[in-house]
């Protein structure tokens, strides 16, 4: 299966390791992730003022890409990417008249009239791949390993956005059981990490950082699973000033449920580039002996 | 506190203002107290964002321009998904801040950054937070 792909400006950065890891565990799945041409930044945040339609031109510009691709699907791995492009294409959905001054304004392209459909990576191992079919495909499982989900903002709110339930989401518990991975209870799942805040107040993201990391320290997880290459950022950069502050706080692996998912499907671990990763996770797989001691 | 309601105050342009931006009827709310319970930055807060909303209904508007609740509002929509009235109230938020950009009231001061602070930053946290904090 062929799929559009829009990878957004930090999977091609800083989150290098979400990419590589997704498009070859995709691949074992039989699922083909097509970069989108001449894609452009989707701008990261919905536009909510009423008046503000400059702001969705980006995003409604990579959906006419994806339509001038022949496609009419859409998947992203980064949670921003995806919450921006869905958001934006319901607003060309849902606002006729929104729709009309957008469309007239990009008097270049052809006119966007949500022929293209937003999905989340999560969503599509769910819906289309299955759970059973990467059951199947597992090869190293990952059994030893406890994580807890963290969903952040953008993959189930607003509603109408939402992958899944809002307040109780599942998708990515479901895929780590697959993967043979044990999953705890987490109560801060969708709980947010403080977002763009580093850039004004990283004081505030340091504490919203160790609520979280501390209460997944707290539940006995060995690391946090998640889908934002900006809560991997904002949970994961900062913690040696965590531990400084909090001595309670002991370090905490963060890592892609892709990273996971291309590990028990048999990519090579070198592929994953776990060493991007904040937080420790290429000793916490050695030592759960996932992946070969360094020679 | 002795508080002067009149019909002046609570029609206020401000007031007017954050309704055409955000599309939202903040008469609506009943200050059941679910969207600061809910809110992970409020413990930074000054007001929290139920109190900004009885600020904008009382025509508060000094407090609530003066206030840096809206600049800390990190736009996760956890008041909005669980606000029992269905006001969007991190749409009030972004009134709030889009009426401080449009004076050209920058939050932050992208030139102002230290160089090993955007080295270090993503992308991702750049864009947004400069399209979220400047105007």
């Amino acid at each position: 299966m062929d799929l559009s792909y829009y990878p957004g400006c930090t999977l091609k950065t800083k989150a290098l390791n979400f990419e590589a890891s997704a498009i070859a565990a995709m691949s074992v799945l039989g699922v083909n992730l097509i970069e989108i041409p001449r894609w452009n930044c989707c701008g990261t945040v919905h536009s909510m003022a009423d008046d503000d339609l400059a702001h969705h031109i980006a995003p409604v510009r990579n959906l006419v890409r994806v339509a001038e691709q022949g496609s009419n699907r859409v998947v992203t791995l980064c949670s921003f990417c995806y919450n921006t492009l869905k958001r934006a294409d319901l607003l060309m959905r849902n606002s006729p008249e929104k729709r009309n001054t957008i469309n007239s304004f990009m008097d270049d392209e052809i006119d966007y009239n949500g022929q293209v459909e937003v999905v989340h990576l999560l969503e599509v191992l769910r819906d289309d791949v299955g759970w059973e079919a990467i059951a199947r495909q597992v090869k190293v499982p990952l059994e030893g390993l406890k994580v807890v989900p963290y969903y952040g903002c953008t993959l189930t709110r607003p509603q109408e956005a939402a992958i899944d339930s809002v307040e109780n989401p599942t998708v990515i518990q479901e895929l780590m059981k697959v993967l043979g991975v044990t999953v705890l209870d987490f109560p801060l799942a969708t709980e947010c990490c403080g977002s763009f805040e580093i850039v004004s107040d990283p004081g505030a993201v340091i504490e919203r950082a160790y609520a979280i990391l501390g209460m997944a320290q707290r539940k006995g997880a060995d690391a946090v699973v998640l889908s934002c290459p900006l809560c991997a950022h904002n949970l994961g950069q900062k913690q040696a000033e965590i531990a400084d502050k909090y001595s309670d706080f002991t370090g905490m692996p963060i890592v892609y449920f892709t990273q996971l998912l291309a590990l028990a499907v048999g990519v090579s671990p070198e592929v994953c580039r776990f060493d991007l990763n904040f937080g420790g996770v290429e000793a916490l797989l050695r030592d759960r002996g996932l992946i070969p001691e360094r020679v | 506190m002795r508080l002067e309601i009149s019909s002046g105050r609570l029609r206020n342009e401000f007031v007017a203002k954050i309704a055409e931006l955000s599309g939202q009827d903040i008469n609506l709310c009943y200050q059941c107290g679910k969207c600061s319970a809910g809110c992970p930055m409020s413990f930074a807060m000054d007001l929290l964002p139920n109190q900004i909303i009885r600020c904008v209904q009382l025509g508060l508007t000094d407090d609530v321009a003066k206030s840096r609740t809206p600049w800390l509002c990190a736009s996760c929509l956890v008041c909005t998904v669980r606000c029992p009235k269905g006001i969007d109230i991190a749409c009030v938020m972004e009134a709030l801040r889009q009426i401080a950009l449009r004076r050209r009231e920058d939050f932050v001061d992208p030139a102002g950054l230290e160089r090993d602070t955007v080295a270090e930053l993503p992308a991702i946290a750049l864009v947004s937070g400069f399209r979220k904090l400047t105007g």
